[in-house]
């Protein structure tokens, strides 16, 4: 009984356990202790082959820029980045650049993550941001 | 794989659309309904005599079984499958096969939205995305430019190439007396047209208007007494290939690469025996890309191939010969609209518009962001 519970317990919870990593300033992403594989967006399973060995790894946080866009916006509300990179340890995740006008932001541009944490009373949601290396 | 798809088993006899642009005072489901009513009445049917239903509507996600409630249809076969825009060409898909075996003898296929009157805003039921929600997206139009600002890095394709694309589909438009935006737009006006998402400005971007639409199949044998010129179901075919547009390999090739494979195959035929071709241009970008993956022109060609005219009136390859989602209709889901499209070409109802020549015709349907793709082939009389 005490080892179900305890079994329970230990199982990977992908969603809550990111978001309160990112809460606390840490980026992380998964990695399959037996393929080596990293995830991301994280979840219960790597995707594919199913394993189940995942655990949470502090990537290098470098990447480089897949795509880019400018949303624009109705002055005097300023554009913002919207971008897809590809991170150096494999996954591709949505993104934004910033430290760099929106429309300076370039595919195939080297960058490098930082976790942004919403001011106190701002609506906004932590997020991982990149920079210009 | 050894396919069995029953080309030609089954053809759709009856594709009508209803309120098409702004048609204030209507729920989602009556747009539907008066659709569906139409396109029965063309064969004298009535809804007892539908026997296989398939829909989807964006505020109900039991709304197959709303439909058959209000219509009074007995449903011996349904299919409520959600994959976005495309859900029709999966439902017609599924529509072949359970004609083929029996299950049922009339499906009706049908769709309906007042997304223009209800807001003018998308109207949604998907999940905010933890991993996509914090960057605020504009979701799906921010994912489809940059499927765009990838394949103009990758393969030089232009502004003006994508342009081209909803000039073209401004002047199928004028032909159409059903489509929203009939005035004249010039490349001038494209360019200068205010941006959204770089590359897209707002002339990049499907309409969003209310509209309904609704086909009926029948098995073959049945199709030659409801209608002179059925429009045959030679193939029907889908991938999935992600969902959240972060999760596709490569953003300048869709699933319809491999569904576009499987479907010619199912055919016999392939790109070149093509005469016209209906696209789920939600996007100028979509047009391009599409294209290229259903083999009409070479990977990255895409840009280059729409120059000149090619696929507007009078070009070479007539493509979204109804004006498209760009400039015709885009009421959420277009899908059955490319379907509807399609079929009445192949019935030669398609008025000032009409292809001289029409025995194969592709209705393709996109769901999701470059998520979902399928394809159906008809054909006429002659290709079965």
């Amino acid at each position: 009984m005490t080892g179900a519970v305890l079994e329970k317990e230990n199982e990977l919870k992908p969603e809550k356990e990111y978001l309160e990593h990112l809460a606390a300033g840490r980026f992380m992403i998964q990695r399959s202790r037996s393929t080596g594989e990293h995830v991301f967006y994280p979840r219960v399973a790597a995707p594919a082959t199913g394993a189940t060995d995942l655990e949470w790894i502090e990537p290098s946080g470098l990447g480089t820029v897949y795509s880019t866009t400018v949303i624009r916006q109705k002055p005097p509300t300023p554009n913002y980045n919207l971008a897809l990179v590809d991170l150096k340890e494999g996954p591709r995740m949505m993104a934004r650049v910033v430290g760099v006008a929106p429309e300076e932001v370039k595919i195939g541009q080297q960058v490098k993550a930082r976790v942004a944490l919403p001011a106190d009373g701002s609506a906004d949601l932590p997020m991982v941001v990149f920079e210009p290396v | 794989m050894n396919q069995k798809f029953p080309r030609g088993k089954t053809a759709i006899v009856s594709a009508v659309t209803f309120g098409c642009g702004a048609t204030p005072g209507y729920s989602n489901a009556e747009l539907a309904h008066t659709a569906s009513i139409q396109a029965l009445s063309q064969l004298n049917l009535k809804p007892s005599d539908v026997d296989g239903l398939a829909t989807v509507l964006v505020d109900d996600s039991l709304s197959g079984l709303s439909f058959a409630e209000t219509l009074g249809i007995h449903p011996r076969f349904i299919s409520n499958n959600r994959t976005g825009g495309s859900s029709f060409q999966t439902h017609a898909t599924m529509a072949a096969l359970a004609l083929d075996a029996g299950l049922c003898d009339v499906v009706l296929i049908a769709y309906g939205s007042n997304q223009r009157s209800f807001s003018g805003k998308l109207r949604t039921s998907l999940r905010a995305s933890p991993w996509e929600a914090p960057y605020k997206p504009l979701t799906p139009l921010s994912s489809y430019a940059l499927a765009a600002a990838r394949h103009m890095h990758q393969y030089g394709t232009t502004k003006a190439q994508l342009g081209e694309v909803a000039i073209s589909a401004r002047k199928w438009a004028q032909l159409n007396p059903e489509a929203f935006s009939r005035e004249p737009l010039s490349m001038e006006d494209y360019l200068s047209a205010r941006l959204v998402a770089d590359p897209f400005g707002v002339r990049d971007c499907c309409l969003v208007t209310d509209g309904a639409a609704a086909v009926v199949m029948t098995r073959a044998d049945r199709a030659k007494d409801l209608c002179a010129k059925p429009a045959y179901v030679l193939a029907g075919s889908e991938a999935t290939t992600h969902r959240e547009i972060a999760n596709m390999a490569d953003l300048t090739v869709t699933g319809v690469a491999e569904a576009a494979k499987r479907a010619y195959a199912q055919a016999g035929l392939g790109p070149k025996d093509v005469d016209i071709v209906e696209l789920y241009d939600a996007f100028t970008i979509n047009t391009i890309l599409f294209l290229e993956d259903m083999g009409f022109c070479a990977k990255g060609e895409g840009g280059r191939f729409v120059e000149g005219g090619r696929i507007a009136p009078g070009g070479q390859l007539p493509v979204n010969t109804n004006g498209g989602g760009l400039s015709c209709v885009h009421p959420g889901m277009y899908g059955l609209f490319t379907m509807v499209e399609a079929a009445q070409q192949l019935m030669g109802l398609a008025g000032e518009r009409q292809q001289k020549k029409v025995d194969v015709a592709v209705a393709q349907g996109n769901g999701g962001e470059l998520s979902h793709e399928a394809m159906l082939i008809l054909g006429s009389a002659a290709t079965v």
